[in-house]
Protein backbone atom coordinates (compact mmCIF):
# COMPACT_ATOMS: atom_id res chain seq x y z
CA UNK A 1 0.00 0.00 0.00
CA UNK A 2 1.29 3.24 -0.86
CA UNK A 3 1.36 5.91 1.49
CA UNK A 4 -1.23 8.87 1.37
CA UNK A 5 1.28 12.21 0.29
CA UNK A 6 -0.57 14.91 2.85
CA UNK A 7 -2.58 17.50 1.81
CA UNK A 8 -0.70 20.64 0.89
CA UNK A 9 2.29 18.80 -0.14
CA UNK A 10 3.46 19.73 -3.88
CA UNK A 11 3.47 16.93 -6.01
CA UNK A 12 5.38 18.56 -8.96
CA UNK A 13 6.59 21.59 -10.75
CA UNK A 14 6.99 22.10 -14.51
CA UNK A 15 7.44 24.51 -16.96
CA UNK A 16 6.73 23.41 -20.53
CA UNK A 17 7.39 25.83 -23.78
CA UNK A 18 4.55 25.54 -26.62
CA UNK A 19 5.61 26.94 -30.01
CA UNK A 20 3.60 26.75 -32.69
CA UNK A 21 5.27 22.93 -33.92
CA UNK A 22 3.42 21.83 -30.44
CA UNK A 23 0.49 23.35 -31.78
CA UNK A 24 0.79 21.75 -35.59
CA UNK A 25 1.54 18.36 -33.44
CA UNK A 26 -1.60 18.32 -31.36
CA UNK A 27 -3.57 19.26 -34.40
CA UNK A 28 -2.90 16.47 -36.29
CA UNK A 29 -2.96 13.97 -33.29
CA UNK A 30 -6.52 14.96 -31.88
CA UNK A 31 -8.10 15.97 -35.10
CA UNK A 32 -8.51 19.93 -34.60
CA UNK A 33 -7.46 21.53 -37.31
CA UNK A 34 -8.92 25.12 -36.61
CA UNK A 35 -6.84 27.55 -37.97
CA UNK A 36 -7.46 30.05 -35.19
CA UNK A 37 -4.40 27.58 -33.69
CA UNK A 38 -2.18 27.67 -36.71
CA UNK A 39 -2.63 31.03 -39.12
CA UNK A 40 -2.15 34.08 -37.67
CA UNK A 41 -4.06 35.98 -40.13
CA UNK A 42 -7.39 33.99 -39.16
CA UNK A 43 -6.69 33.92 -35.17
CA UNK A 44 -6.20 38.31 -35.65
CA UNK A 45 -9.39 37.85 -38.03
CA UNK A 46 -11.32 36.52 -35.43
CA UNK A 47 -10.49 38.99 -32.93
CA UNK A 48 -8.46 37.03 -31.14
CA UNK A 49 -4.31 38.26 -29.96
CA UNK A 50 -2.78 36.22 -32.28
CA UNK A 51 -2.47 31.79 -32.60
CA UNK A 52 -3.41 30.56 -29.63
CA UNK A 53 -2.75 26.88 -27.83
CA UNK A 54 -5.89 24.62 -27.97
CA UNK A 55 -7.24 24.74 -25.06
CA UNK A 56 -6.98 20.89 -24.87
CA UNK A 57 -3.54 20.85 -25.57
CA UNK A 58 -3.09 22.73 -22.31
CA UNK A 59 -5.12 21.00 -20.30
CA UNK A 60 -3.45 17.45 -21.49
CA UNK A 61 -0.18 18.52 -20.93
CA UNK A 62 -1.06 20.27 -17.28
CA UNK A 63 -1.82 16.95 -16.22
CA UNK A 64 1.20 15.16 -17.54
CA UNK A 65 3.01 16.11 -13.95
CA UNK A 66 0.44 13.93 -12.23
CA UNK A 67 0.21 11.03 -14.92
CA UNK A 68 3.96 10.80 -13.93
CA UNK A 69 3.25 10.59 -10.55
CA UNK A 70 0.47 8.23 -10.67
CA UNK A 71 3.07 5.86 -13.11
CA UNK A 72 5.54 5.64 -9.98
CA UNK A 73 3.13 4.62 -7.38
CA UNK A 74 2.80 0.69 -6.55
CA UNK A 75 0.35 -1.44 -7.70
CA UNK A 76 -1.95 -3.05 -5.23
CA UNK A 77 -1.22 -7.16 -4.33
CA UNK A 78 -3.86 -8.09 -6.38
CA UNK A 79 -2.35 -5.66 -9.26
CA UNK A 80 -4.48 -2.98 -9.03
CA UNK A 81 -2.44 -0.16 -10.25
CA UNK A 82 -3.02 3.91 -9.22
CA UNK A 83 -5.37 5.61 -11.74
CA UNK A 84 -6.63 9.63 -12.33
CA UNK A 85 -10.68 8.46 -12.62
CA UNK A 86 -11.63 12.49 -13.21
CA UNK A 87 -9.95 15.30 -14.04
CA UNK A 88 -11.43 18.70 -14.92
CA UNK A 89 -10.69 22.03 -15.73
CA UNK A 90 -12.41 25.75 -16.86
CA UNK A 91 -9.96 27.02 -19.88
CA UNK A 92 -10.18 30.91 -18.13
CA UNK A 93 -7.66 32.41 -20.50
CA UNK A 94 -5.99 32.23 -23.78
CA UNK A 95 -2.17 30.95 -24.26
CA UNK A 96 -1.23 33.06 -26.84
CA UNK A 97 1.55 31.12 -28.98
CA UNK A 98 4.24 33.82 -30.53
CA UNK A 99 5.59 32.70 -33.72
CA UNK A 100 9.25 33.08 -32.60
CA UNK A 101 8.92 32.48 -28.88
CA UNK A 102 6.37 30.36 -28.22
CA UNK A 103 4.40 30.64 -24.95
CA UNK A 104 5.73 29.38 -21.33
CA UNK A 105 3.56 27.01 -19.34
CA UNK A 106 4.09 26.83 -15.96
CA UNK A 107 2.11 23.87 -14.01
CA UNK A 108 2.17 23.33 -10.08
CA UNK A 109 0.76 19.82 -8.75
CA UNK A 110 -0.15 20.09 -5.07
CA UNK A 111 -2.26 18.21 -2.99
CA UNK A 112 -5.64 19.86 -2.28
CA UNK A 113 -7.70 16.90 -0.57
CA UNK A 114 -7.45 13.24 0.85
CA UNK A 115 -10.00 10.89 1.56
CA UNK A 116 -8.11 8.47 3.76
CA UNK A 117 -11.48 6.20 3.27
CA UNK A 118 -11.47 5.87 -0.27
CA UNK A 119 -7.86 6.43 -0.82
CA UNK A 120 -8.90 9.07 -3.41
CA UNK A 121 -6.35 11.91 -3.44
CA UNK A 122 -7.47 15.37 -4.87
CA UNK A 123 -4.63 16.82 -6.88
CA UNK A 124 -5.00 20.69 -7.74
CA UNK A 125 -2.97 22.17 -10.50
CA UNK A 126 -2.37 25.60 -10.85
CA UNK A 127 -1.10 26.39 -14.71
CA UNK A 128 -0.07 30.03 -15.59
CA UNK A 129 1.18 31.53 -18.66
CA UNK A 130 2.95 35.15 -19.09
CA UNK A 131 2.04 35.56 -15.15
CA UNK A 132 -1.65 34.67 -15.16
CA UNK A 133 -3.83 31.47 -14.55
CA UNK A 134 -5.17 29.83 -17.88
CA UNK A 135 -6.97 27.08 -16.28
CA UNK A 136 -9.65 27.70 -13.99
CA UNK A 137 -10.35 25.12 -10.84
CA UNK A 138 -7.99 22.42 -12.22
CA UNK A 139 -8.73 19.05 -10.05
CA UNK A 140 -7.44 15.59 -10.70
CA UNK A 141 -8.77 12.78 -8.60
CA UNK A 142 -6.43 10.03 -8.38
CA UNK A 143 -7.50 6.71 -7.11
CA UNK A 144 -3.88 5.54 -4.95
CA UNK A 145 -4.03 1.54 -4.00
CA UNK B 1 -30.95 32.48 -35.02
CA UNK B 2 -30.61 31.25 -31.49
CA UNK B 3 -30.01 28.14 -30.18
CA UNK B 4 -32.64 25.99 -30.24
CA UNK B 5 -34.23 25.07 -26.74
CA UNK B 6 -35.54 21.72 -27.50
CA UNK B 7 -31.86 20.53 -27.90
CA UNK B 8 -31.68 19.90 -24.34
CA UNK B 9 -31.99 16.51 -23.77
CA UNK B 10 -31.24 15.69 -26.77
CA UNK B 11 -29.26 11.96 -27.54
CA UNK B 12 -27.38 11.75 -31.02
CA UNK B 13 -26.75 8.58 -31.96
CA UNK B 14 -23.36 6.47 -31.38
CA UNK B 15 -20.33 7.64 -33.03
CA UNK B 16 -18.88 5.09 -35.39
CA UNK B 17 -16.52 2.63 -33.49
CA UNK B 18 -12.96 4.27 -32.83
CA UNK B 19 -9.80 2.53 -32.74
CA UNK B 20 -7.30 2.78 -29.81
CA UNK B 21 -4.35 2.00 -32.09
CA UNK B 22 -0.60 2.34 -30.54
CA UNK B 23 0.12 4.81 -33.02
CA UNK B 24 -2.98 7.46 -32.11
CA UNK B 25 -1.54 6.76 -28.71
CA UNK B 26 2.07 7.47 -29.42
CA UNK B 27 1.16 10.66 -31.65
CA UNK B 28 -1.61 11.97 -28.96
CA UNK B 29 0.64 11.50 -25.55
CA UNK B 30 3.76 12.84 -27.97
CA UNK B 31 1.34 16.07 -28.56
CA UNK B 32 0.69 16.57 -24.82
CA UNK B 33 4.32 16.32 -24.19
CA UNK B 34 3.46 12.67 -21.81
CA UNK B 35 7.16 12.06 -20.54
CA UNK B 36 6.66 8.46 -21.58
CA UNK B 37 4.74 8.55 -25.37
CA UNK B 38 5.02 4.84 -25.52
CA UNK B 39 2.92 3.76 -22.29
CA UNK B 40 -0.17 1.46 -23.37
CA UNK B 41 -2.38 3.55 -21.40
CA UNK B 42 -4.05 6.83 -23.01
CA UNK B 43 -3.56 9.95 -21.84
CA UNK B 44 -6.20 11.14 -19.47
CA UNK B 45 -7.56 13.78 -22.05
CA UNK B 46 -7.53 11.43 -24.85
CA UNK B 47 -10.81 10.41 -24.87
CA UNK B 48 -11.45 14.26 -26.54
CA UNK B 49 -11.15 11.97 -29.38
CA UNK B 50 -14.32 9.88 -29.05
CA UNK B 51 -16.45 13.04 -27.83
CA UNK B 52 -14.79 15.64 -30.59
CA UNK B 53 -16.58 12.85 -32.77
CA UNK B 54 -19.52 13.50 -31.32
CA UNK B 55 -19.74 16.89 -30.77
CA UNK B 56 -18.94 16.97 -34.97
CA UNK B 57 -22.48 14.87 -34.85
CA UNK B 58 -23.91 17.75 -32.59
CA UNK B 59 -22.32 21.02 -35.12
CA UNK B 60 -23.44 19.72 -37.85
CA UNK B 61 -27.11 19.37 -37.40
CA UNK B 62 -28.41 22.58 -38.59
CA UNK B 63 -31.37 22.80 -36.75
CA UNK B 64 -29.40 23.41 -33.47
CA UNK B 65 -28.84 26.91 -34.22
CA UNK B 66 -25.64 27.11 -33.13
CA UNK B 67 -22.87 28.57 -35.57
CA UNK B 68 -19.31 26.97 -35.19
CA UNK B 69 -17.27 30.11 -35.10
CA UNK B 70 -18.87 31.31 -32.30
CA UNK B 71 -18.78 28.29 -29.98
CA UNK B 72 -15.94 28.42 -27.11
CA UNK B 73 -14.96 25.56 -25.13
CA UNK B 74 -15.67 26.62 -21.92
CA UNK B 75 -15.10 23.93 -19.52
CA UNK B 76 -14.19 20.19 -20.25
CA UNK B 77 -14.16 17.17 -17.74
CA UNK B 78 -13.21 13.15 -18.28
CA UNK B 79 -14.37 10.92 -15.42
CA UNK B 80 -13.20 7.28 -15.96
CA UNK B 81 -14.01 3.90 -14.47
CA UNK B 82 -11.05 2.16 -16.06
CA UNK B 83 -7.66 3.04 -18.13
CA UNK B 84 -8.18 2.98 -21.89
CA UNK B 85 -5.77 0.93 -23.60
CA UNK B 86 -4.17 0.23 -26.96
CA UNK B 87 -6.45 -2.08 -28.64
CA UNK B 88 -10.01 -0.84 -27.17
CA UNK B 89 -12.25 -0.21 -29.77
CA UNK B 90 -14.73 2.89 -28.55
CA UNK B 91 -17.90 4.64 -29.30
CA UNK B 92 -19.57 7.57 -27.88
CA UNK B 93 -22.76 8.63 -27.21
CA UNK B 94 -23.92 12.29 -26.67
CA UNK B 95 -26.45 13.69 -24.73
CA UNK B 96 -27.49 17.66 -24.21
CA UNK B 97 -27.73 17.48 -20.69
CA UNK B 98 -28.01 21.09 -19.78
CA UNK B 99 -28.67 24.82 -21.58
CA UNK B 100 -28.56 27.94 -19.80
CA UNK B 101 -28.53 31.58 -20.67
CA UNK B 102 -25.40 33.30 -19.99
CA UNK B 103 -26.12 37.32 -21.28
CA UNK B 104 -26.60 36.91 -24.66
CA UNK B 105 -24.24 33.79 -24.68
CA UNK B 106 -25.59 29.83 -24.22
CA UNK B 107 -23.70 27.46 -21.80
CA UNK B 108 -24.54 24.40 -23.57
CA UNK B 109 -23.27 20.91 -21.61
CA UNK B 110 -22.91 18.28 -23.49
CA UNK B 111 -22.17 14.97 -22.08
CA UNK B 112 -20.48 12.16 -23.95
CA UNK B 113 -20.73 8.60 -22.63
CA UNK B 114 -17.72 6.35 -23.99
CA UNK B 115 -17.89 2.60 -24.19
CA UNK B 116 -15.84 0.35 -25.42
CA UNK B 117 -16.22 -2.86 -27.62
CA UNK B 118 -18.46 -5.16 -24.97
CA UNK B 119 -20.60 -1.94 -24.67
CA UNK B 120 -19.23 -1.47 -21.12
CA UNK B 121 -18.91 2.32 -19.72
CA UNK B 122 -15.39 3.34 -19.88
CA UNK B 123 -15.70 7.17 -19.50
CA UNK B 124 -17.80 10.50 -19.43
CA UNK B 125 -16.66 13.07 -21.43
CA UNK B 126 -18.30 16.43 -20.40
CA UNK B 127 -17.52 19.83 -22.50
CA UNK B 128 -19.53 23.10 -21.59
CA UNK B 129 -19.27 25.42 -25.15
CA UNK B 130 -20.51 28.80 -24.70
CA UNK B 131 -22.00 29.90 -27.98
CA UNK B 132 -22.35 33.24 -28.80
CA UNK B 133 -25.23 34.97 -30.42
CA UNK B 134 -25.10 35.91 -33.94
CA UNK B 135 -24.81 39.44 -34.29
CA UNK B 136 -27.70 41.38 -35.40
CA UNK B 137 -28.12 42.19 -38.78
Amino acid sequence: MNALPESGASLAERTIRLTRAELLRYAAASGDHNQIHQDETVALAMGLPGVIAHGMLTMGAAVQPVVDWVAGLKPDADGTRARIVEYGVRFTRMVVVDAVEGAEVHIAAKVGAVDEGTRIVRVDLTVTAAEQTVLGKAQVRVAVP
Amino acid sequence: MPVNPELLGRAFPATAPIEVTAASVHAFATAVLASDPDASIAPPTYPIVVQQAALDELLADPSTGIVLSRVVHGEQRFATTRDIVIGDVLTGELTVTAMRALGPATMLTAETVVRDAAGEQVATATSVLVIGEEDAA
